[in-house]
C-alpha cells in the first residue's frame, strides 16, 4: 500500500483559482514542496499559469517566468546558463508546462534542450487535452475521446511521448499520478539529484475536460494506473525500464464508463481500447525485464 | 431583406463559423486559442454533423497551421484558418511566406493583447504589427459584418491572388451576441465561385513554387504584389457592392457615418466605430456637426479616398485601440501619412484610447470631440485615461 510520505510545508498556498478538486494543484504542492525554495518555475500558458496565480496574487512561493506556450524548455534553458553564468548552478530550474504545451507546440523546443542534455527539471500535468482553452484535443488525448475539437471522438492514438524522450537519451523520463504522492515526491528528489534533462509526467484526470465528479480526481488517476491505461515506471538513459507498479489490478472498463469523454464509446470501442492496452503493458513489462 | 429570413442570435465568432460554412473551404487547419476557440468548436462541430465538407487538421501549433494553409492553397483549395494574438504572432513567418507565394487564404483572427504580460484583451496591436506582411487586412465592426465580410474575403481574395485577414476585437465583437442575419447557401453559391487556380501544385502540371531567385525576381514578385494592392480597394467595393445587392447589405472601403457637412470626423476601426456611433448622435443632437469614418479595409490603406473624405473637414481625431511603443497609434500615424501635403487636410489629433482593452464610452469622447475640435494638435498620439 502506498503511505502518504511526503513534505509539505509553504512552497504552495490555498487560495488559488483551480477547479475545486483538481488534482493539479495537489500534485504541484508537492512537487514544489519536494524540490523547496532554492528554485525558478517556468510556466507556459496552461490550468498551471492560472494556478500559479494572477497579478498581483500568487499561489507559488519561488520566483516564475510566465513564458509562451512553445518555448517552456527554451525558456529554461536560458535561465539555467544564465544561473551557471552567475555562478548559481545548484538552483533548480523546473517547467510546470501541460500537454499540449509539452506534446505539441512545446515539443521542438523540449526535444532541443535534451538533445543538449540542458540541467532542468520539466514536469508535464498530462491532462490530455488543452484545458485552459476550454478542452479541445492535444496528441496527449487518447484515441476516441470526445474534446472540444473532436466531438465525435479523437481518431488517432496519444502519443507515447516517454518513447520520444527516451530516443534522447536523457538521463531520466518518470511518469507520476496524483493517487500515488509518495512515489511523486521520491521521484522528482530521484530527478533532482541528476544533472541533465530530467522529464516527470503526471497523468491529471481533468474534472470538466474528462467528465468526472468533482471528487473523483484522485480516483480516476489511481483506476487509469490500476488499469494499466498510465503505467507508473521510470526510464533511466533512455533505455532502463524500471516498472514502478508491475501488477494490473482491473480491465479498463470501469476507468473509462465513468467518464463523459468516453461514454459514447461501443463495447466494441472498448474492447479495441483493452487490446492496446495489453500490448502497451505487455512492452513495458519486456522492456523492464518484468 | 432579399431572400433572408433566417435570423438567429449569434456571437461575433459563431457568425464567422456560420459564413465560413457557407463559403465552403475544403481545407481548414485550425489551432484554438482564447477568445478564437468558439469560431474552431462551433466548425468542428459542423464538421462532425456532416454539415461542412472540409478537411479539417489540428497540427501542434499555429506555425504549422499556417504552413499548412499556404501548402493547401498552393495545390489549389479554398482555405480558411482563425487564430488570436500569440498565435497570429507564431505565425508571423509565414504570413509573408504566404502573401509572397500569392497564396488566397482566409484567415479570421480575433484582435487580444499579446503577453508579456498575460492578458485577453481587446487590443488591435497583435494584427496590426503583421502590418507589412503583405496581406489585406479589414477590421469588423459587428457579428453581421464578420459573417458578411469573411464570404466576401474568399471572392476578394482569390480573384486577387492575396492573402485576406479579417479582424474582431475580441469579446467586444467575438462573444458578444447579436441578430444575424444568415444568407442562404444558394445565394453564397452564386456569389462565390469555385476556386480553380490556373497555377497550382498538380502533378499534371508540373509546376514548382518558391525556389531561389535572383534579386531583380524578387524584386519583381514585389512589384506584382504592389499592382495587386492598388487592385483591392476597387474589388473591396466591387464585391461588397454586389453583396448588397444580394442581401441589401453593402459595403466599402471606408464607411461615413453623419460626416455630412461635418467640423469633426472621427477616424478609427473595429468595435470602437460602435460606441464612436453613439457619441456622434448624441453630439448632432446637441448641435455639434460630427460623424465617423470607420475604416474598413487598412491594407492596403485607401489612401486616395482617405484623402478624398477628409479633404476641407476642419478636425479629425483618430482613436486607437493600439499602442506602437516609440511611435504612438497605428492608424494615427497612417492618417498623418496618407494626408501628407494636402492643402486642405484637417487638424489631426491622435489618442490612445482603449489600449489594453479598457473601455471608452460614449462619453469619454464626446469631451474628447469637446476639448481638441478646436485645438491645435500635437504631432504625438496622446494617452487618454
Ligand atoms: C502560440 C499560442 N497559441 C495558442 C495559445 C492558447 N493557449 C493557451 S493555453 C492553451 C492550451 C494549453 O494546453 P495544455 O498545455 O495541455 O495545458 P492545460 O490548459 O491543459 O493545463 C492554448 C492552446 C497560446 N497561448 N499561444
Ligand atoms: S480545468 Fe481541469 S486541470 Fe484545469 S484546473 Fe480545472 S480540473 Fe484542473
Ligand atoms: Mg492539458
Amino acid at each position: 500500500m502506498d503511505m502518504i510520505d511526503y513534505p509539505d510545508g509553504e512552497q504552495f498556498s490555498p487560495g488559488h483559482v483551480a477547479c475545486a478538486g483538481c488534482a493539479e494543484a495537489l500534485s504541484l504542492r508537492v512537487i514544489l514542496n519536494t524540490i523547496g525554495p532554492d528554485a525558478i518555475g517556468v510556466v507556459p500558458p496552461s490550468c498551471t499559469a492560472v494556478i500559479c496565480g494572477g497579478y498581483p496574487l500568487s499561489s507559488v512561493s519561488i520566483p516564475v517566468q510566465h513564458t509562451t506556450l512553445e518555448n517552456a524548455a527554451a525558456s529554461a534553458s536560458g535561465i539555467k546558463r544564465s544561473l551557471n553564468a552567475m555562478g548559481k548552478p545548484d538552483t533548480t530550474v523546473v517547467c510546470l508546462a501541460g500537454d499540449g504545451g509539452t506534446y505539441d507546440i512545446g515539443l521542438q523546443a523540449l526535444s532541443s534542450a535534451a538533445e543538449r542534455n540542458e540541467d532542468i527539471l520539466y514536469v508535464c500535468f498530462d491532462n490530455e487535452g488543452y484545458m485552459n482553452t476550454g478542452g479541445q484535443k492535444s496528441s496527449s488525448t487518447p484515441l476516441n475521446a470526445i474534446t472540444g475539437s473532436t466531438p465525435a471522438g479523437k481518431l488517432s492514438r496519444k502519443k507515447n511521448l516517454v518513447e520520444i524522450l527516451a530516443a534522447h537519451r536523457i538521463p531520466y523520463i518518470a511518469t507520476c499520478s496524483p493517487a500515488h504522492l509518495s512515489d511523486m515526491s521520491a521521484k522528482i528528489k530521484k530527478a533532482e539529484s541528476i544533472r541533465g534533462t530530467k522529464v516527470i509526467i503526471v497523468i491529471i484526470p481533468c474534472l470538466p475536460g474528462w467528465g468526472v465528479a468533482d471528487d473523483a480526481a484522485v480516483k480516476t488517476a489511481r483506476m487509469a494506473v490500476d488499469s494499466g491505461v498510465f503505467p507508473l515506471y521510470e526510464v533511466e538513459d533512455g533505455v532502463d525500464y524500471t516498472m514502478t507498479i508491475n501488477t494490473r489490478n482491473q480491465a479498463v472498463n470501469a476507468y473509462l464508463k465513468q467518464q463523459k469523454r468516453f461514454r459514447h464509446l461501443s463495447d466494441a470501442d472498448i474492447s479495441d481500447i483493452q487490446a492496446d492496452v495489453d500490448w502497451g503493458w505487455e512492452y513495458l513489462l519486456d522492456r523492464a525485464g518484468k | 431583406m432579399k431572400g433572408e429570413n433566417n435570423i438567429r442570435l449569434l456571437s461575433g465568432n459563431h457568425a464567422v463559423s456560420w459564413g465560413v460554412k457557407l463559403a465552403r473551404p475544403q481545407v481548414a487547419p485550425l489551432y484554438p486559442i482564447t477568445p478564437q476557440t468558439p469560431i474552431l468548436e462551433k466548425l468542428t462541430e459542423f464538421h462532425s454533423r456532416g454539415e461542412l465538407d472540409a478537411e479539417l487538421l489540428t497540427p501542434e501549433s499555429e506555425h504549422s497551421a499556417m504552413s499548412a494553409c499556404v501548402a493547401a492553397s498552393l495545390t489549389g483549395a479554398r482555405v480558411f484558418t482563425a487564430t488570436s494574438s500569440q498565435g497570429l504572432l507564431l505565425m508571423h513567418e509565414l504570413l509573408h511566406y504566404a502573401s509572397g507565394a500569392r497564396a488566397p487564404i482566409v484567415m479570421f483572427n480575433v484582435n487580444r493583447t499579446p503577453g508579456s504580460p498575460w492578458a485577453f484583451w481587446p487590443d488591435q496591436i497583435d494584427s496590426l504589427s503583421q502590418r507589412d506582411t503583405g496581406w489585406i487586412k479589414m477590421y469588423s465592426e459587428s457579428p453581421q459584418e464578420s459573417l458578411d465580410t469573411v464570404i466576401q474575403a474568399f471572392r476578394i481574395s482569390e480573384k486577387l491572388s492575396l492573402p485576406l485577414m479579417i479582424s474582431h476585437d475580441a469579446f467586444y465583437v467575438s462573444h458578444a451576441v447579436e441578430p444575424v442575419a444568415l444568407p442562404q447557401q444558394e445565394q453564397v453559391d452564386s456569389f462565390l465561385p469555385a476556386y480553380k487556380p490556373e497555377l497550382r501544385l498538380d502533378t499534371s502540371l508540373g509546376q514548382s513554387f518558391g525556389a531561389p531567385i535572383d534579386q531583380a525576381t524578387w524584386n519583381r514578385s514585389r512589384r506584382e504584389t504592389a499592382a495587386a494592392m492598388a487592385r483591392v480597394e476597387n474589388e473591396v467595393l466591387e464585391t461588397g457592392k454586389a453583396w448588397g445587392e444580394l442581401t441589401g447589405r453593402s459595403y466599402a472601403a471606408l464607411e461615413h457615418y453623419r460626416t455630412e457637412g461635418a467640423g469633426v470626423v472621427i477616424v478609427t476601426m473595429g468595435s470602437m466605430c460602435g460606441t464612436v456611433r453613439d457619441a456622434v448622435d448624441a453630439l448632432r443632437e446637441q448641435g455639434s456637426a460630427v460623424g465617423l469614418l470607420k475604416v474598413r479595409q487598412f491594407r492596403p490603406l485607401p489612401v486616395q479616398t482617405l484623402r478624398n473624405s477628409l479633404a476641407g473637414i476642419p478636425c479629425a481625431l483618430v482613436l486607437d485601440r493600439n499602442y506602437s511603443p516609440g511611435m504612438g497609434g497605428i492608424l494615427h500615424q497612417e492618417l498623418k501619412s496618407a494626408l501628407f501635403a494636402m492643402d486642405d487636410a484637417p487638424r489631426v489629433h491622435g489618442f490612445l484610447t482603449g489600449v489594453g482593452g479598457v473601455n471608452v464610452a460614449s462619453m469619454k469622447i464626446q469631451q474628447l470631440v469637446t476639448e481638441y475640435a478646436d485645438a491645435e494638435p500635437s504631432v504625438d498620439s496622446v494617452w487618454v485615461e
